[in-house]
């Protein structure tokens, strides 16, 4: 009978990249510890348009920053599946349950080709219940607005996309919003635990309940609740017009802020708008499974891909977010400073940002600046 | 604020008598709807919505469904003399006023899962998409930009971009184009200008006003229409009560003023908008006595001093649409 003896298995497990590949429940991964020196692999998704060469940077400057990273490249374009749906192939599937982390850059939806939107395929294949999107003021990077530093939670699953519309007559449509006390909760949570988790010190519930008065009703109720169990942090509800108001008066005094589905679409273009746009904004999207896929929100820019002029801040950014999530934090900060050094030296940047630099150039930039900085 | 207005109409000599008709102690529309419903104009405080009693409907929102005023316009104009991060802009919110997200259609079937309606229909899509490019065409406007979420909302939020896209089609001096709510909202703080008349359902309304509130110096100093086919309710163009500043006279009038300027030309009454007008225009300008919430250190009372100062200082004489006939009003 061939038994794995003791000393085998204890071999086994010092192998590093082991330990990331589990092929248990997921649960467990989200509390596992891992040790600095362990690789991770994470699922990219370089995407379309731009995509390729903004994810070749940002792998370039992942390597110059010794970041245990190790890449799984998938493709997540829709093959339809014997049921006549279409799904993300398998292999791409098993690449993100695997691995529990990826990183996506931005995706086209081709019109008339048959399938919904590839974002929306994945949201819900992974059950990808809230975006998150930090917009701080980029130093060098001048807009109308200083000192922005806020957070925006936005429930990514129900709410006014719910996709539930019927034609009531000629004429007359209804379109139905969700709203359910399962998705409010735990949306609550994760915005509380987001919070302690990143020493923030509020989170703001914003809402239309004066006049959505069961449907938000409902969302400020479970957030009330779960306020309750963390009393570090001030909990506080502002109507979505005056948010929308005070939000391009005075930016600055914002922290975190929580929403259901289309209010937080709205807020969080709007406040990614206060810091430079799409360009240079992160985004995660976090499952109740514990994955978690961090992407670029700005479009493919077909009229530049492959001309060496694509900024990849946003990219960047969104995987600086990604080592955070992986509390790999010494490397988050290490890529992060080199990257807003950069901006704010200001020779090396690309075409949006006001300079005369191509994506190489900026790369390559980043990369001096971590090698120097070692 | 009623005060106020009350004295800056009287000083111009304005032809109002106002019927007040007060909400505070007895919250109910009923009162308000018949005195509007006789008078046909009004000129609105702020009403606050109780939002602890699910079965309560807003005040305000019955008003606006039971006359049916359908067009919430909110004029969003750079004044000369203020301060803010952007400069030149000039738009126009035209929102849908009686229909979208604020039917209060909820319901709660099973336990902790609430559904709430949205409504569109190609009737009053049309009828607001029709009031836009009229409203473009009186004022010297060039462009309409219908806003919307019709990539996601294919049904409810396409209905309404077809029908203004349908209505566009008799109005071939006024441009039409179309925006998502997103990207809409993040060019409004990055590219404002752009933008001329906007048009677009109850929720993004709301919202889109408020950023235009917002970017031209906030809720101080921008006023609202609320128009039917037989009514019109004047008010501050955000329908914030202020709380923290009752009774402290820091609060901006001007807002509320410049509502009451749009609602004498409304009657006709040009000549004593326009006194009032370039009264409040003048006294910001002129930056003595301005309130907080625009970088002045004056009150409430000392700048409706200095805007009826600047009216005894008009010649009031030579302008023939004054008239001598009283009209009613309700407040």
């Amino acid at each position: 009978m061939a038994t794995v003896t003791g000393s085998k298995i204890r071999q086994l497990l010092r192998v590093p990249s082991l330990l990331s590949v589990s092929r248990d429940s997921h649960k467990h991964l989200i509390n596992k510890r891992f040790c600095s020196h362990d690789v991770r692999r994470v699922t990219l998704i370089p995407g379309d348009g731009i995509g390729p060469e903004i994810s070749e940077s940002v792998k370039t400057i992942f390597a110059a920053a010794k970041a245990p990273i190790e890449w799984d490249q998938v493709d997540v374009t829709p093959i339809k599946a014997a049921s006549g749906k279409y799904v993300i192939p398998p292999s791409a599937f098993e690449s993100i349950k695997q691995n529990m982390v990826g990183l996506k850059g931005p995706l086209a939806t081709p019109i008339g080709k048959g399938h919904v939107s590839m974002n929306l395929t994945l949201r819900k294949t992974f059950n990808l219940f809230a975006n998150v999107r930090p917009c701080k003021s980029i130093d060098g990077y001048k807009t109308p607005y200083d000192g922005v530093d806020l957070v925006t939670i936005r429930e990514n699953t129900e709410g006014e996309y719910s996709g539930i519309e019927h034609t009531v007559v000629d004429g007359v449509v209804q379109s139905i919003k969700l709203i359910t006390r399962k998705a409010s909760i735990r949306l609550a949570e994760y915005a509380f635990q987001y919070a302690v988790d990143n020493n923030r010190s509020s989170v703001t519930v914003v809402h239309k309940a004066n006049i959505m008065r069961m449907s938000d009703g409902l969302f400020l109720k479970c957030f009330r609740e779960v306020a309750q169990n963390f009393k570090n942090i001030q909990y506080s509800e502002v109507y979505l017009d005056t948010t929308c108001l005070q939000i391009v008066m005075d930016p600055g005094k914002f922290d975190v802020l929580v929403m259901p589905n289309l209010y937080g679409d709205i807020l969080s273009d709007l406040c990614a708008g206060l810091v430079g746009g799409l360009g240079v904004t992160p985004s995660g999207n976090i499952g109740s499974d514990g994955i978690a896929i961090f992407e670029a929100v700005h479009g493919t820019a077909p009229d530049i891909a492959g001309e060496d002029k694509a900024n990849p801040t946003a990219l960047l950014l969104s995987a600086v977010m990604m080592l955070r999530h992986m509390e790999l934090r010494s490397y988050a900060d290490v890529i992060e400073n080199a990257t807003l050094d950069v901006i704010r030296e200001g020779s090396a940047l690309t075409k949006d940002l006001g300079g005369n630099g191509t994506c190489s150039d900026f790369t390559k930039a980043i990369c001096d600046r971590l090698q120097s900085s070692d | 604020m009623a005060r106020h207005v009350k004295t800056v109409l009287h000083k111009c000599g304005a032809p109002i008598d106002f019927e007040d008709i007060d909400i505070k102690d007895t919250p109910s529309a009923e009162a308000a709807i018949i005195s509007l419903k006789r008078n046909g104009i009004g000129l609105k405080g702020t009403i606050t919505t109780d939002i602890s009693n699910p079965q309560s409907q807003s005040i305000n929102a019955q008003i606006r469904r039971k006359l049916d005023l359908y067009s919430n316009i909110v004029p969003c104009k750079l004044l000369p003399g203020v301060r803010t991060r952007h400069n030149h802009v000039d738009l126009v919110v035209i929102r849908e006023n009686t229909e979208g997200e604020y039917g209060s259609l909820e319901h709660e079937n099973v336990d902790g899962v609430v559904e709430s309606l949205k409504i569109i229909t190609e009737k009053k899509s049309r009828r607001i998409a029709k009031f836009a490019f009229d409203y473009a065409v009186q004022n010297n406007r060039r462009k309409v930009t219908a806003i919307h979420k019709a990539n996601i909302m294919k049904l409810a939020d396409g209905l309404f971009l077809d029908t203004c896209r349908d209505v566009s089609k008799e109005y071939n001096d006024i441009e039409f184009e179309s925006m998502i709510i997103d990207n809409c909202c993040m060019q409004m703080v990055t590219n404002p200008q752009q933008f001329d008349v906007m048009v677009m359902p109850n929720l993004y309304g709301n919202i889109v006003s408020h950023i235009g509130i917002g970017l031209v110096g906030g809720i101080g100093l921008v006023p609202g229409k609320n128009i039917g086919d037989k009514y019109a309710i004047f008010e501050s163009g955000a329908r914030n009560i202020g709380n923290d500043l009752v009774g402290l006279n820091r609060a901006n009038p001007c807002g509320f003023l410049f509502a009451s300027a749009l609602m004498l030309r409304h009657l006709g009454l040009h000549g004593y908008a326009n006194v009032i007008e370039s009264a409040i225009w003048t006294t910001i300008k002129n930056g003595k006595c301005r309130t907080p919430d625009i970088h002045g250190d004056g009150t409430t009372v000392e700048f409706i001093n200095a805007v009826v100062k600047e009216i005894d200082d008009t010649n009031l004489s030579n302008d023939a649409t004054f008239s001598d006939q009283y009209l009613a009003v309700t407040y």
